[in-house]
């Protein structure tokens, strides 16, 4: 008999060692998540994955699954938590989805959907942020960063560099670079690193890339994000 | 400078472990971290250079850019508020000649805030090149500003500028104790460690630190682990504003504390310890080190401590300037040279702490209290007290009272008794266990302080019904706002949401609709937040907006929609511009405030 969890009531396998996440991911649950991704060191960061354990908040993409947990998630309640921590990640920095290249691709857009987030609710902090384009080939929009530390992970764990890192305290949180100028064109980056296009929101892209997929034909342009997140991070789960 | 890094990375070993201090000793010198030292510092220890650029960033003592050759903090707890500080530091500005937050044209001095420097009972209280300053007034701010003009170098600075006083007003069941250097070691040696450890267990006690757990689980479940290599870690990283307890037991009962952590060793099978001393501490830097010293040649520290085959010794890592730090996962990455940020947890510390090895953390007091109960057994700790609060808890009094100061009380006592004894009168209310605790108006002062009702980490600040508590309200969610480690995004962006919108309500501008939204994003913070500061940064404003809804409600204007930012202000820079202020030059929110 394996051991199982539930979730909403369903139950769930999993095996010693795995996380909430995983268990879910892999019995094709859905939980609403930015900061994870299955192939790297879960962060627990971005707060989306929030699930009650036994009556208890937790993240579920760092949280160990044990024997009769009963975990709940799509709860009214969770939903519209999830839904002002991601209108928070909106309005801390300067996202504007029409003018921005990400559009339709990007994860935090696509999340923004799937929770019914019609507004930002909160005011506008509109910080000041830079853009760095001085790669000849990758840049960074540091506007719409949400400090979920995957391309930092991306980097030490698959590209073996230590391109990027979070810095600073509290609301002055920033993504820096490894070179000594403090610009990308002089870390180790090549275009070729996953941490180049593991970003959620369109904080780094690809240059001369742009619209190659028009508008309309992107991924969550006709798909809403618990069906790719399904498709894609269980395929990677069970690698 | 090449040659200085050099040489303190030499003396370090090119452990990263020991980049705080290493910082520390470039910023002591350049009064700034110089990109040159990054570089270097990132090469010798073989570290990408933005490991050591977010350790530099996170640290409120640490600097990208130069401050002044006199870097002049002030602390901003509201106990110094309420002791005259925003005279002072307007006069102290003024008379320095320098802007808050900047550094003087000739680089000779900087001024800027720093949060409670734990000098409540002495305030208001500062930093210069991080050494203590208590009991500021206008002519100590003369006489400093003269001395920064002279450039006389901080060791000639008259030590009464640098003094700094126990208060204690009250001693107890610990305070009282007179102890010989040895003596719970030797108990311990004695009884043996399992059979201390169940007095330990007898005794009830649980962590001083605010949390609670219970001490002998902590260590029992430490010395089980498989692993072998185990850690003692003393959190003296008191950075809860109202709190000084600590600092005054690593003054005068240092020996016990020390001793405290050696007989946390000897149970559970700990080679090293470390004491995290705040950085705000370093005045008592030297006289610690000296303790240990004095430790080792008396063979309390060391190799075969009391010729036995126990082999223990305690490191001193001074913080940087970081609250989060005083959450014990945070003091660990601290500790192994990091940016201060929580883990995730499980696994806790006991299981993967310091270097992923078993560790045990525990307060200052914690370990006093253990060095009590090895000498006089569990019985002598456990008859004083609640059911649930064994023993006597140190208290740190400050705010409006005639004596404030330390006290120590059997768990259980009553807020009432502490405020006649402390000589406070007309009371308005008590904020017990500082901003993260809870405000009880002058109707509850028959509450006790025990697990069980009113749990504190020492924390206890008297206000009288001259003070405005919504200044309290105020620095205290700004304090948070300051101190969250950014890390997750309910207390990063929460925090600063909760301190507009504060602000906007206490400037006016709120409407009653924006009180149910300031309530509704504490709540969101409290219930999603990573980490103890985000789930308790909310309680200032909860614990007030319970007990004086008419409070909150009598500032806002009584309109039908909430402004998103306040109209006529959003002019100001446009009147200023056009040289104009009358009448045309203003506009109203509402049409009631045009007619």
């Amino acid at each position: 008999m394996s051991k199982t969890i539930t979730i909403d009531g369903k139950i769930i396998p999993f095996q010693d060692g795995q996380t909430i996440m995983d268990a879910a991911l892999a019995a094709d649950v859905y939980i609403p998540h930015l900061c994870h991704q299955p192939e790297f060191t879960p962060h627990g960061s971005c707060k989306l994955c929030t699930v009650k354990i036994n009556g208890r908040n937790c993240t579920a993409c760092t949280f160990p699954a044990s024997e009769g947990q009963e975990v709940l998630s799509e709860t009214q309640e969770l939903i519209d938590d999830r839904k002002k921590i991601t209108q928070m990640l909106f309005v801390e920095g300067n996202h504007f989805c029409p003018s921005c290249e990400k559009t339709g691709n990007c994860q935090l857009q696509a999340v923004a959907y799937h929770l019914n987030m019609l507004d930002n609710h909160f005011p506008l902090f509109y910080p000041d942020r830079n853009v760095d384009a001085s790669h000849a080939e990758v840049m960074i929009d540091h506007n719409r960063c949400i400090f979920c530390t995957l391309c930092v992970r991306a980097s030490q764990q698959l590209d073996g560099k230590d391109v990027f890192a979070v810095s600073g305290r509290g609301i002055n949180r920033h993504l820096i670079v490894n070179g000594e100028s403090g610009l990308l064109k002089d870390t180790d980056l090549d275009v070729t690193d996953h941490a180049c296009s593991v970003c959620p929101t369109g904080a780094i892209l690809i240059k001369r890339t742009g619209y190659e997929v028009p508008i309309g034909q992107r991924i969550y342009d006709h798909q809403q994000i618990d069906q790719v997140s399904l498709a894609t991070e269980h395929h990677k789960h069970d690698e | 400078m090449r040659q200085f890094i050099q040489c303190i990375a030499e003396q370090n070993h090119h452990q990263t472990t020991h980049l705080l201090k290493m910082l520390r000793e470039i910023q002591s010198r350049y009064h700034y971290i110089p990109g040159d030292a990054i570089e270097q510092l990132s090469g010798l220890l073989n570290i990408p250079r933005t490991q050591i650029i977010s350790v530099v960033e996170f640290y409120s003592f640490f600097h990208l850019s130069p401050r002044g050759q006199y870097e002049l903090l002030i602390s901003d707890s509201i106990t110094d508020h309420m002791l005259g500080k925003k005279d002072l530091f307007d006069y102290l500005a003024k008379s320095l000649n320098v802007t808050v937050g900047e550094v003087r044209k000739d680089g000779l001095v900087s001024l800027d805030n720093a949060s409670c420097t734990g000098m409540c009972d002495q305030g208001p209280a500062g930093l210069v090149n991080g050494y203590a300053l208590t009991r500021l007034d206008r002519s100590v701010c003369d006489q400093i500003a003269a001395l920064i003009n002279q450039q006389k170098p901080l060791e000639e600075w008259p030590s009464e500028l640098f003094q700094v006083a126990d208060n204690i007003y009250q001693p107890g069941l610990l305070l009282n104790q007179q102890l010989e250097q040895g003596d719970a070691l030797k108990a311990v040696f004695r009884r043996g460690t399992k059979e201390t450890l169940a007095e330990l267990d007898k005794s009830g006690l649980r962590g001083r630190g605010g949390a609670g757990f219970k001490t002998a689980t902590k260590w029992k479940f430490c010395s089980e682990e498989p692993q072998p290599e185990r850690y003692v870690v003393c959190n003296a990283d008191e950075g809860e504003p109202g709190t000084f307890k600590d600092r005054v037991l690593l003054n005068s009962y240092a020996d016990q504390i020390f001793e405290g952590m050696t007989v946390c060793a000897a149970i559970i099978g700990a080679k090293q310890g470390f004491l995290y001393l705040r950085g705000e501490y370093l005045h008592l830097h030297d006289k610690l080190q000296a303790i240990l010293q004095h430790r080792r040649q008396n063979g309390l520290l060391g190799n075969n401590i009391l010729d036995t085959n126990l082999n223990f010794d305690i490191e001193i890592c001074l913080g940087a300037g970081a609250y989060i730090c005083g959450e014990e996962s945070a003091l660990i990455e601290s500790l192994e040279g990091k940016a201060g940020i929580p883990r995730n947890r499980p696994p806790y510390p006991v299981t993967q702490g310091y270097l992923g090895k078993p560790t045990v953390v525990n307060n200052v007091e914690t370990f006093l209290a253990a060095t009590g109960i090895a000498v006089n057994g569990g019985e002598w700790f456990a008859s004083i007290g609640t059911e649930k609060s064994k023993g006597t808890k140190i208290l740190s009094i400050c705010g409006d009272c005639a004596r404030p100061g330390i006290y120590e009380y059997p768990f259980g006592v009553n807020v009432q008794t502490i405020l006649n004894d402390c000589g406070a009168v007309d009371v308005l209310g008590v904020q017990i266990g500082g901003p993260s605790g809870t405000f009880i108006t002058n109707q509850e002062l028959d509450r006790k302080l025990a697990f069980e009702d009113l749990a504190t980490g020492g924390s206890f600040i008297i206000f009288n019904s001259s003070r405005d508590i919504l200044d309290m309200v105020q620095n205290f969610t700004h304090f948070f706002a300051h101190e969250s480690c950014g890390f997750c995004t309910p207390c990063r962006v929460g925090t600063s949401l909760l301190r507009k919108q504060l602000d906007k309500i206490v400037g006016g501008h709120g409407s009653a609709g924006d009180i149910v939204e300031l309530e509704a994003t504490c709540q969101l913070i409290k219930n999603h937040s990573h980490c103890g500061l985000g789930q308790t940064a909310a309680n200032p404003i909860l614990s007030t907006l319970e007990r004086y809804p008419e409070m909150y409600h009598g500032l806002t204007r009584n309109i039908s929609f909430d402004p998103g930012f306040d109209l006529d202000g959003a002019l100001e820079t446009a009147r200023r511009l056009a040289n104009r202020d009358d009448a045309g030059a203003h506009l109203a929110q509402t049409e009631s405030e045009h007619e």
